[in-house]
């Protein structure tokens, strides 16, 4: 067991290193927005501009995404229930 | 997927009570857990479509979306079920569709799009209302595709990823493959179609004085190292799930017309 988590931190602090080593070379896990679209965009002569409502700013962006995966997270769950349990339990209307 | 059952039996008393609260409990804290901290995905960003293309996608969009409304009208007067799937299958695609996913060997992250999952429980046209609003509220309040470039996300996500993805699981069906590998194709469908389409409308819009198709092939050549790996996984997800409502509820997939022998 010990030697499993000394192995594992081992692996973690040579992944981090690595990671930290290409940090300046290029952006970590950019999205493919980024790096094909926005890319070929601007390499074609087109430059994307600031959305209309500029959520970007700060950790608001952050706030509405977890939002958003929430809301999400809880209508799926929601129907899920509807369908997948309650509606399992009565027999399937005809 | 096959584990609904013991799990619900080894539960505590107040999940065992209810199990769908305790999975609704979980996909909450799933969904808080995994957000990502940027938005990066692959819609069009906002301003990159010239006007006229972007009215252009808007026009060639427009028709599907009218029709998707009327398809889910009609089929929410016929089948009481329809209203629940549409909830879990719209949150789906809404939640996919922002959910930067890292892929390791790209470096770099994208989304699936769940267009799959939608035209096969909903209907294709009423997967298109469902992406035309996932993005609207992701171009509004995520900083995420573009207002501007909304119909051409709506046509490549909504109705080429639908669509493509509808044809590969009839064709899969027709074909007599077992359930999990037409969800699968539908999956990979959707997910390539959907960024084969994203390069179309840009190398339509900006190819200028270059090769059209040397400019859609680098464009599209350069989603694929992120997007192979994120449609393989689409369509083990979508699979997944059919196989997964197949054993649940395959009274679901009779009605919407997906199998006929699926209670066997």
């Amino acid at each position: 067991m010990k030697n499993a988590l000394a192995l594992l931190a081992l692996l973690l602090s040579l992944a981090l290193g690595a990671a930290a080593g290409a940090e300046e070379e290029r952006p970590k896990w950019p999205g493919v927005d980024e790096m094909v679209v926005e890319k070929f965009a601007r390499e074609l002569g087109r430059e994307p501009r600031e959305p209309f409502i500029d959520t970007d700013q700060g950790d608001l962006l952050l706030f509405l995404f977890a939002l958003a995966g929430a809301a999400g997270g809880f209508v799926m769950g929601y129907y899920w229930h509807k369908i997948f349990v309650a509606g399992k339990k009565e027999p399937p209307s005809q | 997927m096959a584990m609904s059952g013991p799990v619900r039996r080894s539960l505590p008393p107040p999940f065992a009570k209810g199990g769908g609260l305790a999975v609704c409990f979980l996909v909450l804290v799933m969904g808080v857990i995994l957000v990502p901290a940027n938005a990066a995905a692959m819609h069009i960003s906002e301003g990159i479509l010239p006007a006229g293309w972007a009215l252009f996608w808007f026009l060639a969009a427009a028709p599907f979306v009218a029709l998707g409304v009327r398809q889910i009208n009609r089929r929410k007067k016929i089948d009481p079920m329809y209203i629940p799937l549409l909830g879990i299958f719209g949150a789906a695609v809404f939640v996919f569709s922002c959910f930067p996913i890292p892929v390791p060997v790209a470096g770099s992250t994208a989304h699936p799009a769940g267009t799959g999952l939608s035209a096969i429980f909903l209907g294709p046209f009423a997967s298109v209302v469902i992406a035309f609003l996932s993005l609207l509220l992701q171009a509004l309040f995520l900083a995420h595709g573009g207002l501007t470039t909304l119909g051409g996300n709506t046509f490549s996500m909504g109705v080429v990823g639908s669509f493509g993805a509808f044809g590969a699981f009839l064709l899969t069906r027709r074909l007599g493959l077992p359930l999990f590998w037409c969800g699968f194709a539908a999956g990979v469908a959707a997910d390539l179609l959907t960024y084969l389409s994203t390069s179309l409308e840009l190398a339509l819009a900006l190819h200028g004085d270059h090769s059209f198709w040397g400019v859609l092939g680098q464009i599209y050549l350069a989603f694929m190292p992120t997007q192979i790996p994120l449609a393989l996984l689409e369509g083990a997800v979508t699979g997944g799930i059919l196989v997964y409502v197949r054993r649940n509820r395959p009274d679901i997939l009779r009605k919407v017309g997906l199998t006929r022998e699926a209670a066997t």
